[in-house]
């Protein structure tokens, strides 16, 4: 797809953010906003997939998994502006009986989300397991996992980063949201994560470093990272971010990680956001 | 009904960690990038050499505390009751339970009334968790201050606590200055009729229904069990000699929670009719605290059904 009408889906995606969370009160708007560029892309450009027809196995296509499930409203607006379920659908987010829980869970059938996650530190492993399942099935497609910066305080990423590195899972790519903020405050300060390229490749990965709110940026590092792919070493994106990216007041501080706007900010935000595709 | 301001259990626990801080200089906080929603900042801000932020790395943070408690400090660790449990029960049961250290686990956010954040945040197993466990003492308590009173309480006591509570801003009944007794159950209201038994945010539906089963003539007594373990067995056998059928109630799973605590009492001592007001084998999801207590059958009109079953069977 052109790097204009990726452009002009991010747009969309991150209005579908600001609506979700505000229409309910509830969520992650920060992170979601920020990250928006990288999926963008990803399902919009890079990913072999078929939203038409969601297999639960995957078998034969591109997969991918959000560690960090709190970002779920960013995640939503993704599979259902690429046609995995309903747009309408936006609207029920985090309200009784929905599909779009609060965190992806698999347990409502929503199709796009293959294993529930919101309890940090869990996908990776996830993500080398659906990897090397690929390769015993000799399905040569890729696996693709967003994970949070904060996120890498979990002791349980490292055990998956050394399982990689040191079974050359090369068919997986991971994406590092590097926002350097979390709840409590700038990585910085709650838990200082020294040289995150260096730490992956100690421990045997590939590391490309962008801007990922670049969209030229992040379509190129994706392409290099499928040529890059069954070449011995798992890969990492290491994808610069700005958390609120797109909403000015929401952009620079940690305290939109799980706060949503009132009437006036979601205003205020909106008319920030161009509508390309139609609300919901 | 007396009205009460509405306050969380989990800013009881803030005011009753900051108190602890005070009174002992050994009381020393652990948390897993959740300092607002633990209301630890008070803490943090008073005795920063004492705070220690330990990033999202929960079992990290477990097995430190069992390290500091060591030589003599009294640590406690915080995050959401989810995280607090299972994903560290190893940590858990080998450093903090079977080593018997005294390290106390601060939980917030259990139960459905967690509401939006959806069922991988709502813990409903973690009473049972942890009441499994030996050496562990498990404290539920009801309300604002009782939560703060409980945390002063697991301060000064010798050895491993679970400290459960909540998100939710709910009727802070209980007296400030009332102190906690460890083990010890609460005595509510005196009722002839039935004993409702009841923990954390769902003494109050218990007290509400209470007021409803009054007016159509039936006297329950109510009792708090704000320590699940060890559960205070005289005060259940004497209520239940006088009344003859019991109701739990509990924002947790059937399985491994209060009532089931209660019910083998009963088996083993005194087998009376019993209904249990819990959730039944499920995972909860999103809504709002009030509508899920509704869903999941947990509100007061609930607890009023159990009762008038249970009376039938007597
Ligand atoms: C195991 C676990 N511990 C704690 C939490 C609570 N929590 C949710 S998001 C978050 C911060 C995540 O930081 P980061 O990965 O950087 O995401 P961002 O804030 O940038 O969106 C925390 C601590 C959780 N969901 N899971
Ligand atoms: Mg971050």
């Amino acid at each position: 797809m052109e790097i204009n009408e990726l452009k002009r889906v991010a747009s969309q995606v991150r209005r579908d953010i600001i609506r979700m969370v505000h229409g309910c009160q509830s969520g992650h708007p920060g992170g979601s906003l920020g990250a928006t560029d990288l999926i963008t892309a990803l399902y919009f450009d890079q990913m072999q997939i078929n939203p038409a027809q969601f297999r639960m196995d995957g078998i034969g296509e591109d997969m991918f998994f959000l560690s960090n499930g709190h970002i779920s409203p960013m995640f939503y607006s993704i599979l259902a502006r690429r046609g995995y379920f309903p747009v309408n659908e936006l609207a029920t987010f985090r309200r009784l009986g929905t599909r779009l829980q609060g965190h992806p869970t698999t347990a409502e059938g929503l199709p796009g989300i293959r294993i529930a996650s919101g309890s940090l530190g869990q996908g990776l492993s996830v993500a080398v397991g659906a990897a090397q399942a690929k390769r015993l099935n000799n399905d040569p497609h890729l696996v693709f996992v967003l994970m949070g910066d904060g996120e890498q305080d979990e002791g349980q990423i490292w055990e998956a980063a050394m399982y990689a590195g040191a079974k050359k899972i090369d068919n997986l790519v991971g994406i590092l949201d590097y926002n350097k903020k979390q709840i409590d405050g700038p990585t910085d300060v709650v838990m200082h994560l020294g040289d995150m390229r260096a730490k992956y490749e100690a421990f045997g990965w590939k590391v490309i470093e962008l801007n990922g709110n670049n969209m030229q940026q992040v379509v190129d590092a994706l392409r290099l990272a499928r040529q890059g792919a069954g070449q011995g070493q798992p890969q990492l994106l290491l994808a610069h971010t700005e958390m609120g990216m797109g909403v000015d007041f929401m952009m620079g501080t940690h305290k939109w990680h799980g706060t949503p706007p009132n009437d006036e900010q979601a205003a205020n935000a909106l008319s920030q956001l161009e509508e390309t595709l139609g609300d919901y | 009904m007396e009205t009460y301001e509405k306050k969380d259990t989990r800013s009881g626990f803030g005011a009753g960690l900051l108190e602890a801080g005070r009174h002992n200089p050994k009381v020393v906080a652990f948390c897993a990038d959740l300092t607002g929603s633990l209301k630890m900042g008070d803490f943090a801000k008073e005795f920063p050499d004492r705070f220690f932020q330990t990033g999202i790395a929960e079992a990290n943070m477990t097995n430190m505390a069992a390290g500091m408690a060591l030589s003599g400090f009294v640590p406690f660790t915080g995050t959401f009751a989810a995280f607090a449990t299972g994903r560290v029960y190893d940590q858990i049961r080998q450093c903090v339970a079977y080593s018997n250290k005294n390290v106390k686990i601060a939980a917030s956010h259990a139960g459905v009334t967690l509401g939006e954040d959806g069922a991988t945040h709502q813990i409903l197993e973690d009473i049972g968790l942890m009441k499994m466990l030996p050496n562990m003492t498990v404290i539920v308590p009801c309300d604002y201050n009782q939560t703060m009173n409980a945390t002063i309480a697991a301060a000064e006591y010798d050895g491993p606590v679970y400290l459960r509570f909540g998100r939710p801003k709910v009727p802070n009944f209980t007296p400030a200055d009332q102190k906690f007794e460890i083990g010890k159950a609460q005595m509510i209201q005196e009722g002839k009729d039935v004993t409702i038994f009841a923990c954390g945010h769902l003494v109050w539906k218990a007290m509400e229904a209470a007021e409803i089963l009054k007016e159509q003539g039936i006297e329950a007594e109510l009792i708090n069990i704000h320590t699940i373990k060890p559960l205070d067995v005289e005060a259940v056998l004497k209520s239940v000699a006088k009344t003859r059928c019991v109701v739990t109630a509990e924002e947790h799973m059937r399985n491994g929670g209060l009532g089931d605590s209660i019910a083998q009492v009963l088996a083993l001592n005194n087998p009376v009719p019993m209904e249990m007001v819990a959730v039944d084998d499920v995972f909860g999801q999103s809504g709002t605290p009030d509508e899920l207590l509704k869903a999941y059958h947990l509100d007061t009109p609930d607890i009023v059904e159990a009762v008038k079953k249970v009376i039938k069977r007597k």
